[in-house]
């Protein structure tokens, strides 16, 4: 009676969808944090860890075909959440007080579509290097990848840089809700963790957006040269 | 006290509705919000004129039939409370209050402020039978209940089916409502052998009466006059994935 397709496409369905793949795509994030922060150990370090990742095409295709499918679910699923969801209502209340709903758990749809906007241009940014061919180029001592060089050049731009931290604080923005409303979503905010899990949120959802914003903050800075 | 109630007049379902403001010139503080109504409603037929219509029934808060939303929140101002459990005396003399029916597609306005809730039944419906046998009141220690497990259904079960869930909701969702209804029997004993089948076959009705999907802003616990958590909607979540990876049914 019911089919696997029916099941996924339920309402619930596709919160489920949006809670496994916005599950992947937040380990990613928190990875990808992690990464970043070795600018701060020096060239040596985080040229190491781009050869390490770039080298290892095994283990860089699968994740990079993991993540493309998450994010197109997670983007698919969502746009078809938010038109089905903007339909229920009929005739609009005349006056309409919030309550309970916090800004950001009623703007993930638009912090979203930001985000991709962010992500389009990261990558084209930084790891094809369309916008920006000569970064490719940069080689260093070692005839490595020079990511240090390539995160220096491209955060000398202050606007390029201002556009990171505003992506990454949307970003935050976004998980703070989204960490919170994928454990509701996967069956795990039940009574006694609820509170707990909507302030780990937050905190996450912080150490995420501070982690990012301060690479760009400490190349304007001048503290990584 | 003296208030202006701008309410939602409309024939039926078909034609088309507007605000009419009304003079209430009878009201005190203590009266509930439906005792004004029923004074501007006496007001309106000594004038020969068409009483507005809503909802009522207990007016104690515990049956779940009055509604509206009152400037902007469904049941009023006050929280935990219904529309017969808010008192004037949340008002200010002067004051203007707007009233609207609950609006969701999948609630119908039927008149005024009179909206067909019956989805909410045929949900119901869908959930289907407990296991349990009739006829004489069973020994009461045949069926062991965890303290937990009751404690927490009849927190679930607290809920009186208004609908402000879906009233203040977005996307008039009615997630909160459908997770009380299927936690209250999910969670004993009694409701266990048709747990996975139950929260299927609810969910699905709750999507075919055309309620959105939960978008986890919170606004329905904040607005429930049982106060029952959203916790009750991650536990619905956990059983429907449970049963649509058994995929038995």
């Amino acid at each position: 009676m019911n089919s696997f397709w029916k099941l996924v496409t339920s309402s619930v369905g596709k919160k489920l969808v949006m809670g496994i793949t916005g599950t992947v795509l937040f380990a990613f994030v928190v990875v990808h944090m992690i990464g970043n922060l070795q600018v701060f150990l020096g060239r040596d370090a985080i040229n190491h860890y781009a050869e390490f990742l770039q080298t290892n095409a095994e283990l860089l295709w699968p994740t990079r075909i993991i993540l493309a499918v998450c994010v197109v679910l997670h983007i698919f699923t969502g746009a078809s959440l938010t038109l089905e969801n903007r339909s229920k209502r009929g005739v609009a209340y005349d006056v309409k007080k919030i309550v309970g709903a916090s800004l950001v758990s009623r703007t993930m749809f638009i912090s979203g579509s930001i985000i991709l906007c962010f992500i389009v241009y990261h990558i084209l940014h930084f790891t094809t290097g369309t916008t920006n061919p000569e970064f490719m180029a940069l080689k260093d001592a070692h005839g490595r990848h020079d990511v240090y060089r390539i995160i220096l050049a491209g955060f000398a731009n202050p606007w390029a840089a201002g556009f990171y931290v505003l992506g990454v604080g949307l970003l935050g923005f976004h998980l703070s809700h989204g960490v919170r409303a994928l454990c509701e979503t996967l069956g795990l905010r039940l009574e006694n963790y609820a509170a707990c899990i909507d302030r780990t949120a937050i905190v996450v959802a912080w150490i995420l957006f501070l982690g990012f914003a301060s690479v760009p903050v400490a190349v304007v800075l001048q503290v990584v040269r | 006290m003296k208030i202006t109630v701008r309410v939602w007049r409309q024939k039926k379902a078909q034609s088309a509705g507007r605000f009419v403001e009304y003079p209430v010139e009878g009201a005190n503080p203590d009266m509930s919000f439906l005792e004004m109504l029923d004074v501007l409603n006496e007001g309106l037929v000594k004038k020969g004129e068409e009483p507005v219509h809503f909802d009522s029934d207990c007016r104690e808060g515990i049956c779940g039939t009055c509604s509206c939303v009152i400037n902007g929140e469904a049941h009023g101002p006050e929280s935990r409370v219904t529309t017969c459990q808010t008192y004037m005396r949340s008002f200010k003399d002067g004051d203007t209050i707007t009233v609207e029916p609950f609006r969701a597609k999948a609630f119908p306005l039927i008149k005024d402020l009179v909206v067909d809730r019956t989805a909410f039944d045929r949900i119901i419906q869908a959930g289907g039978f407990i296991s349990v046998n009739t006829g004489a009141a069973p020994e009461a220690n045949s069926i062991p209940v965890p303290k937990h497990a009751s404690d927490l259904s009849m927190d679930a079960a607290a809920c009186i089916g208004c609908g402000a869930c879906v009233a203040s909701c977005k996307n008039a969702s009615a997630s909160l409502f459908v997770a009380a209804k299927i936690a209250h029997l999910n969670l004993l004993p009694h409701g266990k052998p048709e747990k996975d089948r139950r929260a299927l076959a609810m969910i699905q009705a709750m999507d075919a009466e055309g309620f959105g999907g939960c978008s986890v802003t919170g606004s329905c616990e904040a607005v429930c006059p049982k106060g029952i958590p959203i916790s009750f909607i991650s536990r619905m979540n956990r059983d429907y994935m449970v049963a649509a990876l058994k995929m038995r049914e």
